[in-house]
């Protein structure tokens, strides 16, 4: 069991795939040779040279990596407080964080021989990133996505269709994103000899939260180097948005064992916590066992997954990755939630002052960022993710002007 | 001895093989169930398996899926499926009763507080769809505590070393699924699951059933030939779906179902 006196907090999880008590491997019989075979195969590339310099390339020049840290002084100089640095993960291709994630699985599943990709999709980033490089790679292409997700991100279904991908509406349960992963991962049981199942986030059974973590990595590993460039000194504070927390990890990770950073993730607390009706199982919800792995969840008395609710359909998730759920019982990070309200001015102010749109999800860490700064002094340092842009967001955020876009 | 070791003994000493009906438990409404019970007990069936809903059912085909819905709608708990248990005792105190489910609700419950009120109803085994041993030692030990049956999944993807594994584990019988895919899926290979079957009994002495893929009295038959135990779940419940809207046609319409099956696997 983890405690505050850990003195590594980057050695997790253990051979089963473990993070304290959270994480592991709860999947039908069915998946779990090919997920032993998939953690062969990742043991196995990840030391690979040739592996890793095809990965690094890949970063650079379709990517676009490194991103940039972006001092953002008009924000700061408003706040009145710590300076606020930007990790620009929106000016990656397909303008986010997913990418990272979809290139090194995608390079993975060439190398096992897969020749067809499924995934699973909320707001359609991580699906146009995982048709992006399948259309690129030449894999067939198969993305799964709640109806009532595809309703509200329509632009990115006719993106991934026009990538070549078959993008299937999921018409199950609440038929948003936890169900389109359920529907995923019966592909993937019914097609295990052909199929790679490309998760987008830190969840899903061992090994997937930390290959995916460790794919989402060069975040936090530039961004240390970055600041150090920049500022001459590690960050006070890191803030970042926490969906399933595939861009939070990714930040944070590095920073891990640099115990001088106090680290903040930023739930969805959608109409307040106190209405019920939110996406933050860290803040308010309980552990339990879904999609291969126990964490925190949102869920009834009995066991029942609910329905979550947030503005931005990428934090729309009643789970979260189980490194997140041992960090916030170790101690080492903290766990917090903005609504609905907090994310959209936070998106307005960086948009007014800035002239970055940054996407909904990021919001939300920009909020408590702009929060947590206002309390800090000007020597200070606060470096917040931001995880994607805003174009995606466009018609939600005009609906709520009563314009139509 | 427990109740699925003695029915098990029993149909061996007849030379007959396990007929073991699905039904989720409260659908379409929970007054239908028990009865039902009792007409697929009166119509053939050697054990029970009885589904608890659960939100997210990721192994369960279409079908299924729609029958963790229907119950769903009436609040179905893990604890009603086990007061289902308890007054189907009040008539059957031979016919073994399987929970199957995810761990979820178990654990929202506790393992212990589970194990302790399932084995007090007349609960005689359950599987859990998404616990796989390596996970499951303290869950063992709370139904072991209560002489429940821990029923495990095989699947044609488990290798020599992970059947060895599973029926070290398991008690009272070893459920083969015997395709790749989610409950309802294409129809089984008979060939394959023999040769899969063939495999498991190097493993163990424990009863092997087979499941998944079994649609009507010819295929039942097919693998009553290989198997200790036939387990017919999506083709009931695709009837009990067809005649939600008339709840008491339903007893009489899967008694038939069940019956002509029996009548098949009893001819070989």
């Amino acid at each position: 069991m983890a405690t505050t006196s850990q003195s590594d907090f980057t050695n997790q999880p253990d051979a089963q795939g473990h993070f304290g008590r959270y994480g592991g491997l709860f999947v039908a019989e069915t998946l779990m040779g090919p997920l032993q075979e998939l953690r062969d195969a990742y043991a196995r590339y990840i030391k690979d040279e040739t592996f890793l310099a095809e990965l690094d390339a890949d970063l650079r020049d379709y990517v676009g990596r490194p991103s940039s840290l972006y001092f953002a002084s008009q924000l700061s100089r408003r706040c009145g407080g710590a300076r606020i640095y930007l990790k620009r993960e929106d000016l990656n291709h397909t303008g986010a964080h997913k990418i990272n994630n979809t290139i090194g699985q995608a390079l993975l599943a060439k190398r096992m021989g897969k020749r067809r990709i499924i995934a699973e999709t909320g707001a359609g980033q991580h699906g146009v990133a995982t048709a992006t490089v399948a259309a690129r790679l030449g894999l067939e292409c198969v993305v799964y996505m709640g109806s009532v997700d595809m309703a509200r991100q329509q632009a990115n279904v006719y993106r991934m269709r026009m990538l070549g991908a078959k993008v299937v509406a999921v018409e199950s349960g609440s038929k948003t994103l936890k169900d389109a992963l359920n529907e995923a991962m019966r592909d993937w049981v019914t097609h295990v000899d052909n199929t790679f199942y490309i998760i987008g986030t830190v969840a899903g059974p061992h090994p997937y939260p930390a290959m995916v973590r460790d794919f989402q990595k060069v975040i936090g590993r530039e961004a240390r180097t970055q600041i150090l460039q920049q500022a001459g000194k590690l960050p006070d504070a890191l803030v970042a948005c926490v969906g399933g927390g595939s861009n939070a990890i990714g930040l944070f990770h590095p920073f891990l064992n640099d115990t001088s950073v106090a680290i903040y993730g930023v739930e969805a607390a959608g109409e307040g916590l106190e209405s019920g009706r939110h996406a933050a199982p860290l803040c308010a919800g309980r552990p339990g066992v879904l999609h291969g792995n126990r964490t925190y969840l949102m869920q009834d008395e009995n066991g029942q997954i609910i329905e979550t609710h947030s503005i931005s359909a990428g934090l729309d998730y009643p789970g979260v990755g189980p490194e997140h759920a041992w960090l916030k019982e170790s101690g080492r990070a903290n766990y917090v939630a903005v609504t609905d309200q907090q994310a959209l001015d936070a998106f307005h102010e960086l948009t007014r002052r800035e002239g970055i749109i940054p996407a909904l999800e990021s919001s939300h860490a920009l909020a408590y960022a702009i929060e947590l700064a206002r309390g800090m002094g000007s020597d200070q340092i606060v470096l917040v993710n931001l995880s994607g842009r805003g174009d995606k967001d466009m018609h939600t955020v005009a609906a709520l002007d009563g314009i139509q876009v | 001895m427990s109740r699925i070791s003695r029915r098990f003994k029993q149909l061996e000493a007849r030379h007959q093989t396990a007929l073991i009906p699905f039904i989720t438990a409260g659908d379409p409404n929970p007054e239908v169930t028990v009865p039902l019970m009792h007409a697929l007990v009166a119509a053939g069936a050697s054990l029970l398996e009885l589904g608890v809903p659960f939100s997210d059912p990721m192994a369960d085909g279409p079908v299924i899926q729609r029958a963790n819905e229907r119950a769903l709608k009436h609040n179905i708990s893990l604890r009603d499926v086990i007061g289902m248990v308890h007054r189907f005792r009040e008539q059957d105190q031979d016919t073994p009763v399987v929970l199957m489910g995810y761990l979820n609700p178990i654990e929202a419950l506790s393992y212990q507080k589970f194990a302790q009120l399932a084995g007090a109803a007349g609960v005689d085994g359950v599987i859990t769809v998404d616990i796989p041993p390596e996970e499951a030692g303290e869950y063992l030990a709370e139904l072991r505590a209560q002489q429940l049956d821990p029923i495990f999944l095989l699947a044609p993807t488990s290798d020599e070393r992970r059947i060895k594994l599973i029926c070290d584990a398991a008690s009272g019988f070893v459920y083969y699924v015997s395709v790749k895919g989610t409950t309802g899926a294409a129809s089984l290979a008979i060939g394959e699951v023999a040769s899969k079957v063939f495999e498991i009994r190097k493993a163990t002495k424990l009863p092997v059933g087979v499941g998944f893929g079994i649609k009507d009295p010819e295929s039942a038959q097919a693998v009553a030939q290989v198997a200790d135990a036939v387990i017919v779940g999506s083709v009931l419940v695709n009837q009990i779906e067809a005649l939600a809207a008339q709840p008491e046609a339903i007893a009489p319409a899967l008694a038939s179902s069940i019956s002509r099956m029996r009548s098949a696997m009893d001819l070989i």
